[in-house]
C-alpha cells in the first residue's frame, strides 16, 4: 500500500493524521457548509451583514417552507424527474443494444462505428446547439420534456455504449459460443445470457446518467423556457432573479436541487464509481 | 446416411436465419445509431455548413440567408483585411487559461488520493465525502462561489482583506482577476473527480511490487515516480481525457457566474457561441457558428489523441 500506512508511523504521526481528516474534510467542504448555514438564516442576517458568523436564529422550516410551497420549485423537481428518469430508461435501452452489437460481433466497420460513437461524445455541445434547436422546434418539441429527453437519450448513448462494449467484451465469450452450438436464436442470447451479466453495467450507467442529467444546465436553457418544462438547475437561476440577494431562500433551493443526484451516489456508490472511471480502473 | 436424411427432413430456413450472424448486429445498432446521426453527428455537419452563411436565424437558412464563403472566418482571424474579432480573441485566450489552469485538477486529486488511500476508521465516509463536489450541478457550485467573492461581505474578501490584499470590484467584478475566479470553482468539482479517479487506481496497485520496492529502499517520491505513477497510467490517462473536456466545455460556471462580463472579460468560446446566436445580443447565427467551428477543432485535436490511444490499445486487445 502507498503511502505507507500510518499505522505503522509512529503514534505521532498517527493520531496527528487522524486529528486532520476532519479539519481537511470542513475546509473541502467548506462551499457545501456555507449553503446549509444559509439556508437556514433569517433574512436580516444578511441585511446586518451577518453573512459567514453563526445564524441569529433558526429558520430552516420558513425558508423550506416558502421553497416548497410558495415558490416554483416542486414545479420545477418535478420536470427534473420526467426529464431524468425517461433519459435513464431511454439511454440503458438503447446502449445495451448497441453495446451487445459492438462487444459481441466482428464485422466491417464495428471499430469505426465505436469510434464515432465516442467521438461524438467529446464534441462541444455549442456545435450541437442551434441544429438541435432547430430541429426540435421543427418537431415542435420545443420547450417540452420530450424534445430535451430525445436529445439528452441521443447525446448520453455515446458514452454508455462506450462502457457498455467494454463491458461486454471482458465477459466469457464461451457463454454466447456455447448458446450458439445450441441453436439459441441471436436476440435470445442477448436477452437471457448477456442482459442477465450486465445489471452491474446497468447499473453504473443509471446512476451515472441520472446524475448527469439530473445536473445539466445548458441543454435546459437551449431547448426549454419556463417554469411548464425547465428542469431544476435552469429553476434556480429563474429563482435567482426573482428572490435576488435573497440568498437564504437561494440556498434553500439549492440544496433541495442537489439533494437527489447527493442521494443516488451515496446509495449506489460502488457503481457510480465503475461508471466515472469508465471501468477502465479497477 | 443417417445424418443427410435428418438435414432434409429439416424445413428450408429462411434467409434471416441463413444470415443471423451477419444481420442481427445491424438490428441491434440501427435505434442508437439512427439517434445518434440525427441529435449528434448530422448536426455538426449543418453547424460546418450554417458557418458559412449570414443568417439571423429567422425563417429557412436557404431562403433567409446569404451565402457569404468564408467571410465569418475572415472576420474572426482578421484576414482579409476584416479587423480581427476582440471578442474572439479574449475568449480564445481565456480557454487557454481554462485548460492549463485546470489540469491542475490532476496533480491536485492524486495528492488528495494519497491523502486519503489510508485505512483508519470511517476513512470509507471521508473518501465519499470528499467526492462530494462532483456529484453536485455546477449551477449550485457557481453559486456558492460568488457569494464567497462577494466585493464586500464575501468570505475569500474578508479572509484575504485580513492580510491587506483587496481586490478592487471583487474577485469577479474585476476582469483581471474573474476569470481565474471561476476556474478555481471549477478546479473544485473536478479536483473531486481526479481524486476518485485516482483512489479505484491506487487499490489496484501491486502491493509486492510496493514492498519489493521498499526493501530496494525507494520511498517516498521516488517510489511515488517510479514505481506508483507507472502503474496509475491508465487512471491519469482518463483524468487527463474529462479535465480538457471539462476546460473546454465551461459553460455554465461562466453563464452563473458573471455572465461573460465584467466587460466581456470571462468570455470563453462555448460562452461566445451562446452569445451569439442564442442571447439577446446574438442573432449573428453563421457567424456563431463559426466560433462552434474553431471550438470543435481544438476539441478535435484532443479527440483524435484519444482514440489514437484507444485504438493502440484495441490493437494491442485482439
Amino acid at each position: 500500500m502507498f503511502p505507507t500506512p500510518v499505522q505503522k508511523s509512529s503514534p505521532t504521526v498517527r493520531l496527528s493524521y487522524q486529528a486532520f481528516l476532519p479539519v481537511a474534510l470542513i475546509l473541502w467542504l467548506l462551499p457545501l457548509i456555507a449553503v446549509m448555514i444559509f439556508s437556514i438564516k433569517p433574512d436580516v442576517d444578511f441585511t446586518s451583514g451577518n453573512y459567514w458568523g453563526w445564524p441569529s436564529s433558526f429558520e430552516g422550516f420558513t425558508n423550506y417552507g416558502l421553497v416548497f410551497f410558495e415558490s416554483a420549485m416542486p414545479r420545477y423537481l418535478l420536470n427534473s424527474v420526467m426529464i431524468t428518469v425517461p433519459t435513464v430508461i431511454g439511454t440503458v435501452a438503447l446502449a445495451c443494444m448497441t453495446g451487445f452489437a459492438l462487444g459481441v460481433y466482428k464485422f466491417k466497420g464495428n471499430l469505426l462505428i465505436f469510434f464515432m460513437f465516442i467521438a461524438g461524445n467529446f464534441v462541444p455541445f455549442q456545435i450541437l446547439m442551434v441544429p438541435v434547436r432547430d430541429l426540435t422546434v421543427d418537431m415542435g418539441l420545443y420547450n417540452t420534456k420530450t424534445g430535451l429527453v430525445l436529445f439528452h437519450i441521443a447525446f448520453q448513448t455515446g458514452f454508455a455504449t462506450l462502457f457498455m462494449r467494454n463491458f461486454i467484451r471482458a465477459l466469457p465469450f464461451a457463454l454466447i459460443e456455447a448458446a450458439r452450438v445450441e441453436g439459441v436464436a441471436e436476440w435470445r442470447i442477448f436477452w437471457y445470457v448477456v442482459l442477465p451479466l450486465m445489471k452491474p453495467a446497468i447499473a453504473a450507467m443509471a446512476v451515472l446518467i441520472f446524475t448527469f442529467i439530473w445536473n445539466d444546465y445548458f441543454w435546459a436553457v437551449v431547448l426549454t423556457q419556463g417554469p411548464e418544462s425547465q428542469p431544476v438547475t435552469a429553476g434556480i437561476t429563474s429563482f435567482n432573479a426573482q428572490y435576488r440577494a435573497a440568498y437564504h431562500l437561494m440556498s434553500a433551493g439549492s440544496i433541495v436541487a442537489a439533494l437527489p443526484p447527493v442521494l443516488m451516489f451515496f446509495l449506489m456508490q460502488k457503481h457510480f464509481i465503475a461508471g466515472l472511471t469508465l471501468g477502465a480502473v479497477k | 446416411m443417417s445424418i443427410s436424411a435428418d438435414s432434409d427432413r429439416q424445413p428450408p430456413r429462411g434467409w434471416y436465419k441463413r444470415n443471423e450472424i451477419a444481420i442481427t448486429p445491424w438490428l441491434f445498432l440501427a435505434p442508437g445509431v439512427l439517434f445518434f446521426v440525427v441529435y449528434v453527428i448530422a448536426p455538426i455537419w449543418q453547424s460546418f455548413g450554417m458557418s458559412l452563411y449570414d443568417w439571423n436565424g429567422l425563417g429557412d437558412i436557404d431562403t433567409n440567408g446569404t451565402y457569404v464563403g468564408l467571410e465569418n472566418y475572415n472576420k474572426l482571424f482578421g484576414l482579409n483585411g476584416e479587423r480581427a474579432d476582440r471578442n474572439f480573441q479574449i475568449s480564445l485566450w481565456n480557454n487557454l487559461r481554462w485548460l492549463v489552469l485546470y489540469l491542475l485538477a490532476i496533480p491536485l486529486g492524486l495528492f488528495i488520493a494519497l491523502f486519503l488511500n489510508q485505512n483508519v476508521r470511517g476513512i470509507r465516509l471521508y473518501k465519499s465525502l470528499f467526492f462530494f463536489p462532483f456529484v453536485i450541478s455546477q449551477v449550485v457550485v457557481g453559486l456558492v462561489f460568488s457569494w464567497f467573492y462577494l466585493p464586500n461581505n464575501g468570505l475569500f474578501t474578508i479572509v484575504t482583506g485580513w492580510f491587506g490584499f483587496e481586490i478592487s470590484g471583487g474577485v469577479l467584478g474585476n476582469p483581471n482577476t474573474a476569470t481565474y475566479g471561476i476556474i478555481v470553482a471549477g478546479l473544485w468539482p473536478q479536483t473531486a473527480y481526479c481524486m476518485i479517479l485516482y483512489l479505484t487506481g491506487l487499490n489496484a496497485v501491486d502491493p509486492e511490487q510496493v514492498e519489493a520496492a521498499r526493501l530496494d529502499g525507494a520511498k517516498g517520491r521516488k517510489m511515488l515516480w517510479h514505481v506508483i505513477l507507472p502503474q496509475l497510467k491508465p487512471a491519469t490517462f482518463i483524468a487527463f481525457v474529462v479535465t480538457i473536456i471539462g476546460a473546454l466545455r465551461s459553460f455554465d460556471l461562466v453563464s452563473i457566474m458573471t455572465g461573460g462580463g465584467p466587460f466581456g472579460s470571462t468570455r470563453v468560446l462555448s460562452f461566445y457561441v451562446f452569445e451569439k446566436s442564442l442571447s439577446e445580443r446574438g442573432l449573428q447565427y453563421g457567424y456563431a457558428a463559426a466560433v462552434a467551428v474553431v471550438l470543435f477543432l481544438i476539441m478535435l485535436v484532443f479527440i483524435s489523441y484519444f482514440l489514437w490511444t484507444m485504438y493502440q490499445d484495441e490493437k494491442e486487445a485482439r
